[in-house]
């Protein structure tokens, strides 16, 4: 069905008025960031309400062409000719609509104005809040551009705006040096991978002579001879980009440090919206993927895979709660690009969709706690149940979501994501994928127990957030409830079908695999590894303690067998043996210590081991250490270049001269 | 008239300009050779508009172009060299070794 | 085209007229021993330059730059020149001990760029000297064709005088704040 619809739909160019005027969206965004700037300060709520404004006017236009999509899809790019490169390079400015991109329309607007809405709560009365909104709205405008972009070159101008915005928001409270570090750090890689995206887009751009998305499907699907040449190579790249945008495993290492900003940024940019672009990239470019670039995926598909599951580990043993969400971004990420990777467009994008939904509820309910007991730490938490009733059942439906919970959101587009790494023939990483469930599950169950169960530890009175952010959590709940449905395999809605038909509106057939009834056996598999996470988690964590580090201490079983049976009965056998009496307690006793706290303990401790051993082994000594060791090498070489440099402007301009006549003749002589 | 005539000139002119940049040790003498330079290119681009007579005149539209932005590069070079002055009580080229790690 | 070709012209009389005295206040610029002095050989360089601009009929660009320069651009060098404080009289060390490798890079350049031009155009002969007024058509294309550009050179120079502002411009420490509330 969607593939004859995505076949008439290219010869569609109608849309109507909102099609036509979908350009606003763009717009509205930069205005909003020159008027915050020009008089933000004068206002109320120091600029937030006209960031609010403009994002508000968009969803009319987001939500509109949303609806319009189900029910009369078209596909269509409005463009404007800005100029040329020789004769046929052309460069375009414009927007495209599709299922695609109005996916992410929706995506951005809806998410980008609750969040701006908990924004109005959450930075009242912080440092430099017209800054911070105008910002925050220059990034809205960067990403729309970038959802929205007919061609390459628009992409890039995207991807650089979200790239800056980002730096600029990372290093938000530059007061203190780490901020501005990890602001450095954030752009510092992605520049680095960046390199990779503009040399695929050139080579594309040159072989293809138009940067035009759409004109590249065609080429793809008719499997043109000279794209075919480069399309392995310029996939790569592209992927390489998207690497660093998306942070996949090596390039992971900017978004924990990216936390530094506040927390509402964290919530749009580092969880919903822009880390996904570089899988946005992925799917916009998945025909060349699908048809010519067969060999790079194997590669995507690895780099997927060690990132949803090694780095899912760290989230273990973080204290900082924004850190834990942060490596399970990572690890959300991960799931994402292996499933384009491994030819799931849908799969991937439809878990783009719901992840940024409880990702950015989960984010701003961590904001909420972080708002009232001024710490980012779980260290100084705790208890926080009966003091935020709100945050807490809003965190707690965003956790089930993320661990992937019959019905919500998570438990459909994991599934969805597991069994077409299953058709796909990716059995191993369809298995490490469910395993990454359970790390999921269980680092989730941690975090909400050692959040806001037991006893508070910190200082003050912690008090429920102002309705302003708290209405935002509920508004974000539902759809992390709900959207799962939008997508049940084999179920079409009446009149308006399902997720994996307005998302298969684009130019092109996808090609992709799509399942026609629910493969019970995967989903039963992956929702009993969430479900056991959960439990597991919630065994080892719930109990309260002297301190929250003892809570969150978890020794290994084989080294310290007595503290741990020390624990253990104390808490969980005695109150068996007082309800039970005579050798059936003794039996239950003893089972209880032996067998299931040993299954408990064993699981749990090599969960943990292997967790430590990825943080500190890999993540802490070898990809920093590799950084370290290029720092090294550079400051070597330094000590060695240093007496060349003499400071001294004038010398610098001698060599420049004096290289410049040199190339000059060569290209006289020589050449 | 030649063209090689006015090319030669423009030539002498900019490696005049050259040398003052790299010798001359006070910043503003260091900007009027800028300037110098500047006026060489200009006497070639309207040399060679004379040349190939553009129905659009375009050396003579990019002459005025260079001019402005020389104007403007005039403007922000003093500010800046009055800013370098300010802070080091000094407008000397060769003093200036801030860009030495 | 011999030299004697080329002398015989009377219109090259001219050209040398004003091309000689051109060079040698450019070559003064840059070896002058007193600073005021280089700023008005620039100032006579200038006016040797719009010189030649009327011999090849740009009037427009050589009275603009007679208006630029030597009206605005050496004025404010000239302030600049007193504002830091630069020694006026002759001053040996005006230029630095170091000029033996800009030297000889300077005259690579100029035989580099001489020697290109003489293979590129030889005797190529100007068309359009002496032949009226092309200010009238330099207007037409600064407001038809090039009409975006000339508003974006314009945005420039406002961006450089917001810009030289604020560089320039010195916060007052509180102290003096202090002393001019008083006053």
């Amino acid at each position: 069905m969607s593939l004859l619809l995505a076949a008439e739909a290219h010869f569609a160019t109608e849309g109507g008025f909102f099609v036509d005027t979908a350009g606003i969206m763009l717009i509205l965004p930069f205005l909003a960031f020159g008027a915050i700037l020009a008089f933000g300060k004068k206002l109320p709520n120091q600029g937030g309400e006209i960031a609010v404004a403009a994002l508000a006017i968009n969803c009319i236009w987001a939500v509109t062409l949303f609806i319009q999509n189900m029910v009369s899809p078209v596909v269509t790019e409005r463009v404007i000719e800005i100029g040329r490169i020789g004769s046929n390079l052309s460069f375009e400015l414009g927007w495209v609509v599709d299922g695609l991109s109005v996916m992410m329309y929706f995506l951005v607007n809806v998410v980008g104005l609750l969040v701006f809405i908990y924004a109005l709560g959450y930075m009242h009365g912080d440092r430099r809040v017209p800054w911070f909104f105008a910002a925050f709205s220059l990034f809205a405008g960067a990403m729309l551009i970038l959802v929205a972009a007919p061609n390459l070159i628009q992409l890039i101008l995207g991807w650089e705006g979200v790239g800056l915005a980002s730096y600029f928001l990372i290093g938000f409270y530059w007061e203190d040096m780490a901020n501005v570090k990890a602001g450095n750090k954030a752009f510092m890689v992605n520049k680095l991978a960046d390199v990779g995206l503009l040399l695929g887009a050139a080579i594309l751009g040159v072989v293809m002579g138009t940067f035009s998305f759409s004109e590249m499907e065609h080429l793809a699907v008719s499997g043109d001879t000279a794209l075919a040449g480069v399309a392995v190579v310029a996939g790569l790249l592209l992927f390489f980009g998207a690497m660093g945008k998306s942070a996949q495993f090596p390039l992971h290492i900017w978004l924990p440090d990216a936390m530094a900003g506040p927390t509402p940024v964290s919530a749009l940019m580092h969880a919903a919206t822009m880390v996904t672009g570089g899988i946005y990239l992925m799917a916009r470019t998945f025909p060349l993927f699908q048809n010519l670039a067969t060999d790079a995926r194997t590669l995507m598909v690895v780099i997927g895979t060690i990132t949803l599951f090694g780095i899912g580990f760290l989230a273990l043993v973080a204290d900082d709660i924004k850190k834990v969400l942060a490596y399970s971004t990572v690890s959300q990420l991960g799931y994402m690009m292996t499933a384009v990777a491994a030819g799931g467009y849908t799969a991937g994008v439809f878990h783009l969709f719901t992840h940024a939904f409880f990702k950015a509820l989960l984010f701003l309910g961590a904001g909420s706690v972080i708002h009232a007991v001024h710490s980012n730490n779980m260290s100084d938490m705790g208890g926080l149940k009966k003091h935020m009733p709100t945050t807490y059942w809003t965190f707690v439906i965003g956790s089930l979501a993320l661990a992937g919970i019959f019905p919500l959101a998570g438990f459909w587009s994991k599934d969805e994501i597991l069994v077409t790494l299953g058709h796909e023939g990716w059995t191993t990483v369809m298995w490490i994928a469910i395993a990454g469930a359970f790390v999921t599950a269980f680092y989730m169950a941690r975090a909400i127990a050692l959040t806001f169960h037991g006893t508070y530890k910190g200082h003050g009175h912690p008090h429920e957030s102002p309705p302003v952010m708290t209405r935002p959590l509920i508004a974000l709940a539902i759809p992390s409830v709900l959207f799962g449905l939008l997508n049940i395999p084999g179920v079409e809605w009446p009149g308006i079908g399902n997720f994996t038909q307005w998302l298969g509106v684009r130019g092109v057939a996808m090609g992709d695999h799509h399942a026609e009834g629910i493969d019970f056996f995967v989903a039963g598999v992956g929702l009993v590894a969430g479900i056991l996470g959960l439990l597991l988690g919630w065994m080892i964590f719930s109990k309260d303690r002297e301190t929250q580090q003892a809570r969150d201490r978890f020794e290994v079983p084989l080294l310290y067998p007595l503290l741990r049976r020390g624990y253990y009965l104390d808490d969980v056998a005695d109150g068996v043996t007082y309800v039970t009496m005579g050798p059936l307690a003794r039996f239950a006793n003893w089972t209880n210590t032996y067998i299931f706290d040993g299954i408990v303990n064993a699981a749990g401790g090599l969960t943990m081991l292997l967790g430590r051993f990825v943080y500190n082994g890999l993540d802490q000594r070898g990809v920093d250490g590799i950084v370290h060791g290029l720092t090294a090498a550079t400051d070597g070489a330094g000590t060695v270049m240093r007496k060349w440099q003499s400071g001294r402007v004038q010398q610098y301009a001698a060599a420049f001269v004096g290289g410049a006549i040199v190339l000059a003749a060569v290209f006289m002589f020589v050449i | 008239m030649t063209v090689i005539q006015f090319v030669i000139l423009g030539a002498a002119l900019f490696s005049f300009g050259v040398y003052g940049l790299l010798v001359r040790r006070n910043l503003v003498l260091v900007l009027l050779s800028v300037e110098l330079m500047l006026a060489a290119v200009n006497i070639n681009l309207v040399a060679f508009e004379s040349m190939l007579a553009t129905s659009e005149l375009l050396g003579q539209v990019f002459t005025v172009f260079v001019i402005t932005v020389a104007a403007a590069e005039v403007g922000i070079g003093l500010a800046i060299i009055l800013m370098i002055f300010r802070n080091r009580q000094s407008a000397n080229a060769d003093e200036l070794t801030l860009m030495r790690w | 085209m011999t030299f004697a070709d080329w002398i015989a012209e009377p219109v090259n009389w001219a050209f040398l007229a004003i091309a000689l005295p051109t060079l040698f206040c450019g070559f003064r610029v840059v070896t002058a021993r007193n600073v005021v002095h280089a700023a008005l050989f620039l100032v006579a360089t200038m006016g040797g330059v719009a010189a030649l601009f009327l011999l090849l009929s740009a009037e427009f660009v050589a009275w603009a730059l007679v208006l630029i320069y030597v009206g605005a651009v050496i004025i404010l060098l000239l302030f600049g020149i007193m504002i830091t404080r630069a020694p006026t009289g002759i001053d040996w060390t005006l230029s630095g001990e170091q000029q033996i490798i800009p030297g000889v890079l300077a005259l690579a350049l100029f035989a580099l760029i001489t020697w290109a031009s003489l293979e590129a155009f030889g005797t190529s002969t100007l068309t359009v000297v002496g032949e009226g007024s092309s200010t009238e058509l330099l207007g037409r294309m600064l407001v038809t064709r090039f009409v975006i550009p000339f508003e974006v050179v314009g945005f420039v120079l406002l961006g450089a005088l917001i810009g030289g502002i604020t560089i320039a411009r010195r916060d007052l420490t509180p102290l003096e704040e202090e002393q001019r509330g008083a006053v």
